[in-house]
């Protein structure tokens, strides 16, 4: 072949690859918008399909919500609301829905900073209209995690309770104490816990977020919702004072080395399952574990112990008294909508009643501010002391890091999840841990 | 191919007549067709990325085009201490893997030439390649845990220690109250005692199952003339008890040893204490003493190396990457051996070199194309190492353990969401990579 022959070769087939390439890249948004239900509703009865992209797959959650959603099917027979499981790459997928114009009608979302941006990029629809349904079943401070820009977006439909601590009950009675009220007690029980044999915490400090959920707590029991929500939305610097009071009272705890299993140098490299595990061995290697109502599903499965006999909860202490005393933080999934029409109507109202939220709260792993719900439904005696707490609270936060960019508040080893195992480390070294969170923060929320 | 008899037929471009030449232009497709697989692979999955990717990486973080930063994201990549880590770590990696991948595959190669089950020998060196990495560092973070009882490494250590040093009977224990003193690993009571007194050494954070056996109800001892009798008692009760009180409920401790100081702070008896943590000291003269309990007992268990701290990670990682890709240099120099010419080193010998010459002089020169290809790939694959990293590190050592590849993913699609950084460290890398690729193309058009 001669050389202009391939030469001529070589610019056809190069055409051809461009033009698949821009076809590949151009052509993945001719696909039609996604059909939804009709508008039009006889006499009462609703009617149309609802699409439903969730977090919860088969072994997270997905039968207790299919559970919810025949129960709706029973009462709108007109409406089928048709669940997928995403899991939990759930915001990828979302915001890829989104941008390529094709959302779903419904999803849970368990980051508000997402929701927030959708809000922002008027992606979502306000559920204004079931304003009657959740001023009736939830306090004001639950609906206000859902309000963004000053609108019903979303409601918080299922929720974990993150401000508790769980203690070893035998490591507990051999040191002849009792689940602390306040801070000061929680330290001095340490103390004894201490003397006893048996190291009083046990940290999970290889993954940072039982860190920062450490820290969450002690600044919302300090200084309440008002200042944790600004810091939360970058408002208040982490230089802030209020945070080196926050880290000094952390400290108390992190500084405690003989008292943390296995030391500082252990608790680095204790995931939080080993954490957990540790503690609710026998013998004890530690006595109490920081963290959400989860931690008693882990303990249950990986653990010998049983409720209350080998294991049991008591709520964050107090460190202020009054309301800060009383608020919760929680992580959890929050319902939105991305269209509008009355069968998307009709299945929101009813995921804002007691009768849905019972459904779920049943078959356990599950918390609601759902306060018309009763909590004689929780199953047993240990979900009903968890979550319990939610249905009376006026102030509720949700997890700091969850309303974070990601960049600062969620990945491993970087941002805050990284300084916090750094302030473990050292945790006398307050001031250069808040200038470095500052720097973190202000790269991040650029 | 052979057109030159064909000028005769006009170059149309329709098909041509059925049994006839093929047309200039047909050709051209036929050349077409057949390069379009190639072309079209190259282009989508090679070329668009990477151009791509380096338009990419002057942009800002999420939005792509009207956020052009320029040069920031390079700028980032080597003022910010996270990526300069990286750097250095990749540095590190670099210098340290292939020269000991080649060696101890070398080593491995020349060796197993002369042993008889070289083949089984060979297996089972190579087998760590067969294994996934991420399958090989959930292993060896198991084999590295800090805790003898989990990790194998440390076990060991544990084993030689105590042998050495044996941890003694109460190794968690504390003093109750301030009156006992730290003193050269053990503890003194700081209260002077005269013959006639009685000792009390409290001791806490003993747990209950650690209360030495037959251990009963601590009483505290009377006075005796000539004599300084006491007690060492697990001072503790539930709630805490009063500190430094022998109480009901507070167990003796049996089998401690106990020194007896005189005001010179030379030892001049020593006791050990019964089931129920009593002891006496008999026939002292008058003067002033002190009493305290031997360094012995409180002597430490091996508490095991912290091999995926921040100290050792990177060592604790290479060790593991190595172990992985040993066996792979061991397979490509053997076979480099196995066709090298005999007469050379027969010629060698019969000359009078020794092995460790033949060695040094021959084989290894012999081998230097084998080694360089050896070389090359292990410094492509250190460039861009990843999974061993994400695999073996705690969560809390990502930092100290970050390498190039481990950054780009974090930054990029790890919940920084920033692809912008990503990017440039990807044509970073990519810029790091290119002159070993070269120097490997030119090696393969001198071979061919």
């Amino acid at each position: 072949m001669s050389r202009r022959s391939i030469q001529a070769a070589v610019v056809l087939a190069a055409v051809i690859a461009l033009a698949i390439v821009v076809a590949a890249v151009f052509g993945g948004t001719s696909q039609g918008a996604v059909k939804t239900g009709k508008k039009a509703a006889v006499n009462t009865a609703v009617k149309g399909k609802v699409t439903f992209d969730g977090i919860w797959t088969s072994s997270t959650g997905q039968k207790p919500f299919q559970a919810v959603i025949d129960a709706f099917h029973k009462k709108f027979p007109g409406v089928t609301v048709n669940y997928k499981p995403v899991g939990n790459n759930l915001p990828t997928v979302l915001a890829t829905a989104v941008a390529g114009g094709h959302p779903p009608d419904m999803a849970d979302i368990a980051q508000p900073g997402t929701i927030k941006q959708f809000a922002n990029q008027h992606k979502l629809k306000p559920i204004t209209y079931a304003n009657s349904v959740l001023n009736k079943n939830f306090s004001k401070g639950w609906l206000s995690l859902g309000k963004f820009n000053g609108k019903q977006y979303a409601f918080v439909f299922k929720a974990a309770n993150k401000s508790l601590v769980w203690y070893n009950v035998p490591a507990f009675k051999t040191a002849g104490v009792k689940p602390p009220k306040t801070f000061s007690n929680l330290l001095s029980i340490a103390k004894t816990i201490k003397a006893s044999g048996t190291p009083a915490y046990s940290i999970g400090g290889a993954e940072g977020w039982t860190l920062t959920d450490l820290f969450e707590n002690i600044y919302l029991r300090t200084f309440g919702v008002a200042k944790y929500n600004q810091l939360s939305a970058h408002k208040i610097k982490w230089t802030d004072s209020s945070v080196t009071t926050a880290l000094k009272s952390m400290g108390k705890i992190l500084g405690d080395t003989s008292n943390i299993a296995g030391g500082t140098a252990g608790a680095l490299q204790d995931s939080f399952n080993q954490s957990v595990t540790n503690a609710f061995a026998s013998p004890p290697k530690a006595a109490m574990v920081f963290e959400a109502d989860f931690v008693g599903g882990v303990i249950l499965s990986q653990t010998k112990a049983k409720p209350k006999t080998g294991f049991n909860t008591f709520v964050w202490p107090q460190i202020t008294a009054g309301a800060n005393a009383k608020a919760v933080e929680i992580a959890g999934d929050l319902m939105v909508t991305f269209r509008d029409t009355p069968a998307i109507r009709a299945f929101v109202k009813y995921l804002a009643t007691p009768q849905a939220a019972a459904i779920w709260a049943k078959q356990g792993g599950f918390g609601t501010g759902n306060h018309n719900m009763s909590a004689k439904v929780y199953p047993d005696a240990i979900t009903r002391a968890t979550e319990a707490p939610l249905l009376t609270a006026k102030s509720v936060v949700f997890d700091m890091s969850d309303n974070q960019p990601p960049a600062f508040g969620s990945t491993a080893g970087q941002g805050e999840w990284g300084l916090f195992q750094k302030f473990l480390q050292s945790p006398s070294n307050i001031k250069s841990i808040q200038q470095q969170l500052e720097a973190a923060a202000k790269a991040a929320y650029k | 191919m052979s057109a030159g008899g064909i000028t005769a037929e006009p170059p149309v471009a329709a098909a041509p007549p059925p049994g006839g030449e093929p047309g200039r232009f047909s050709r051209y497709l036929t050349a077409a067709v057949f390069l379009a697989p190639a072309f079209i692979m190259l282009g989508v999955w090679m070329v668009y990325p990477a151009v791509y990717t380096i338009i990419r990486s002057f942009f800002g973080p999420t939005g792509f085009l009207g956020s052009w930063v320029g040069t920031d994201n390079y700028h980032t990549l080597f003022t910010s201490s996270y990526f300069t880590t990286a750097i250095k770590n990749n540095a590190i990696w670099v210098a340290v893997v292939p020269a000991f991948v080649a060696a101890i595959g070398l080593i491995f190669a020349v060796l197993t030439e002369r042993v008889r089950w070289s083949l089984a020998f060979k297996t089972v060196v190579f087998l760590p390649i067969a294994i996934s990495a991420f399958a090989t560092g959930v292993t060896w973070r198991i084999l590295y845990d800090q805790n003898p009882d989990t990790g194998a490494i440390n076990a060991l250590g544990r084993v030689v220690s105590d042998a050495v040093t044996p941890p003694g009977v109460l190794s968690s224990a504390l003093p109750s109250t301030s009156t006992l003193q730290p003193h050269g690993g053990g503890l003194l009571l700081k209260t002077p005692l005269h013959p006639g007194g009685v000792a009390l050494l409290g001791l806490t954070g003993i747990a209950p199952q650690d209360v030495p056996g037959g251990a009963k109800q601590a009483v505290k001892p009377d006075s005796q003339s000539g004599q300084i009798n006491g007690v060492v008692w697990r001072d503790f009760k539930p709630g805490g008890g009063k500190p430094g009180v022998v109480e009901k409920g507070e167990l003796g401790l049996p089998g401690v040893s106990i020194e007896l100081h005189s005001s010179s702070g030379k030892v001049v008896q020593t006791a050990k204490t019964a089931a129920d943590g009593s002891f006496a000291f008999s026939n002292v003269p008058a003067g002033t003493y002190q009493a305290g309990v031997g360094a012995s007992t409180f002597a430490k268990p091996f508490g095991g190396y912290s091999w995926l701290g921040d100290r050792l990670i990177t060592p604790s990682l290479l060790i593991a990457y190595i172990w992985i890709w040993a066996g792979f240099a061991m397979v490509v120099i053997a076979a480099g051996l196995s066709s090298m010419p005999r007469d050379v080193l027969e010629a060698a010998r019969t000359d009078g070199a020794n092995e460790w010459q033949v060695f040094r002089r021959v084989t290894v020169p012999l081998l230097a194309p084998v080694l360089t290809v050896v070389f090359i790939t292990m410094i492509i694959n250190v460039l861009k190492v990843f999974d061993i990293v994400f695999a073996l590190a705690p969560e809390s050592e990502y930092r100290n353990a970050n390498v190039l590849a481990f950054a780009m993913w974090q930054t990029a699609f790890s919940g920084g969401g920033n692809f912008g950084v990503g990017s440039a460290i990807a044509v970073f890398i990519f810029l790091l990579v290119l002159p070993v690729l070269l120097l490997n193309v030119r090696r393969f058009r001198r071979e061919l």
